[in-house]
């Protein structure tokens, strides 16, 4: 098995042994969506208006959510320092972390989307753009992530901190993702949209792996 | 470097270290040829952990250089890395696996194929395999974190007060482990408070530097 399946399995099966972790992202994910419509009001009209924004804010939050714990555990109990210490580079190591986040968040939360569009009147002809941009969106959000994570990572309120780091960069997830799921849902080409986010996650694939490697390396120093 | 130098496969020259303001030690040398052992000593503080970082690449010494055969460490991390064990003060065991896991785990990320239960074995942790790591008492766990030594071969050995809650049988069999190593030509660096009973090794004694002196 190479270092990255490894890595991949290890987290996978802590998330699961440890439970929780995925079970918290998706309640907190449904929780809340469905305050919405008991905060504005049933009228479907004005949910299905805010529906898109409604599911990628709160999808971006939850997944915010976890990410806190995505380096911490293992730099509290000397696995990071062993980690750096293998002789697969950090990078590869960063990527197979994010993979393991993504299935763990992003990937729960898209499954989960479809079903709470539904709570808010979401425009059925909208779902396939949806469930598209959620799969482009979501990893993006893992990997810009994964900067914010090993940038904090030891500092004190370091959730908080992750927070201001990390939502700004999320902006550009957000208005795309959120275009495209509309474009759909109003009948005009989601396509550019979808493009778009495939162009950001494919960024973020090449760059944020080295940015937060090189975070990881700053903190163990 | 020298001609009787360049024959030692572990060295280091005119090691300084920097913590933040404070300057850790200075002028630190050391040599290690094929089954050569090094012990650190020094009150706690003194910087024993940090030169065993240095010497793992986890850090950059501020003045000085490492090398392997000649090749400093820093020119080829990655290989460096590849010839070493490093356990520190933490065992870097997760709690949620069980003890054949997380063993196996650290094997697989140095590409080995050997199987843990070998290692396992050798620390008498066998009736523990399948056992969650966190119903292990901490001398258990520390044994665990040390079995990754022989989970998987490297030519050099960094251990970090590797005596921490192990029991006088533990030691004995840490003892025998690094006599092993060191036969097959393997290199050791062990810091540590107590005594260490490594023959021919040669003694590093870091003394608490002033403490805050500017730089």
């Amino acid at each position: 098995m190479s270092a990255f399946t490894a890595l991949l399995t290890r987290d996978l099966r802590l998330a699961f042994r440890q439970g929780g972790d995925v079970a918290n992202v998706v309640a907190f994910f449904a929780l809340a969506v469905i305050l919405f419509p008991f905060g504005v009001g049933p009228d479907p009209d004005l949910l299905a208006r805010i529906s898109a924004g409604v599911l990628w804010v709160t999808a971006l939050l939850a997944a915010l959510l976890s990410l806190e714990r995505l380096f911490d555990a293992d730099f509290q109990d000397g696995s990071l320092e062993a980690l750096a210490l293998m002789p697969v580079p950090l990078e590869i190591q960063v990527l197979a972390k994010c993979a393991a986040h993504w299935l763990t968040t992003g990937l729960p939360l898209t499954i989960v989307a479809p079903v709470l569009a539904l709570v808010l009147h979401f425009d059925a002809a909208g779902y396939p753009a949806l469930i598209a941009a959620l799969l482009l969106g979501t990893p993006v959000l893992s990997l810009i992530g994964a900067i914010g994570a090993a940038l904090t990572l030891g500092a004190r309120r370091a959730g908080v901190l992750l927070s201001l780091l990390v939502l700004p960069l999320y902006i550009p997830v957000l208005i795309f993702g959120v275009a495209a799921s509309e474009a759909a849902a109003l009948g005009l080409e989601s396509r550019p949209h979808l493009l778009l986010l495939a162009a950001l996650f494919a960024t973020s694939l090449a760059l944020a792996p080295w940015a937060a490697a090189a975070a990881l390396r700053q903190a163990l120093e | 470097m020298g001609c009787g130098e360049l024959q030692k496969s572990f060295a280091g020259e005119g090691l300084a270290c920097r913590r933040g303001e404070r300057r850790v030690f200075a002028d630190v040398a050391f040599a290690l040829g094929p089954g050569g052992a090094l012990v650190l000593g020094g009150p706690n503080g003194s910087g024993k952990t940090s030169l065993l970082r240095l010497m793992a690449g986890l850090a950059r010494p501020e003045q000085g250089d490492i090398a392997w055969d000649g090749t400093s460490i820093t020119e080829d991390p990655a290989a460096h890395r590849g010839r070493l064990h490093y356990v520190g003060h933490q065992e870097a065991v997760k709690l949620a696996l069980t003890a054949e896991e997380n063993l196996a785990f650290w094997a697989q990320m140095r590409g080995a194929t050997a199987t843990a239960a070998t290692a396992l074995r050798h620390f008498r942790l066998e009736h523990r395999t399948t056992w969650p790591a966190r119903y292990l008492s901490a001398g258990e766990r520390k044994r665990l974190g040390l079995a990754r030594l022989l989970a998987s071969p490297a030519a050099l050995w960094l251990l970090d007060e590797p005596t921490t809650s192990l029991d006088t049988d533990s030691i004995e069999i840490l003892l025998a482990m690094i006599a092993e190593h060191r036969r097959g030509g393997g290199c050791i660096a062990v810091a540590t408070h107590t005594a260490m009973p490594l023959p021919n090794a040669q003694t590093i004694t870091l003394a608490l530097s002033a403490s805050g002196r500017p730089m």
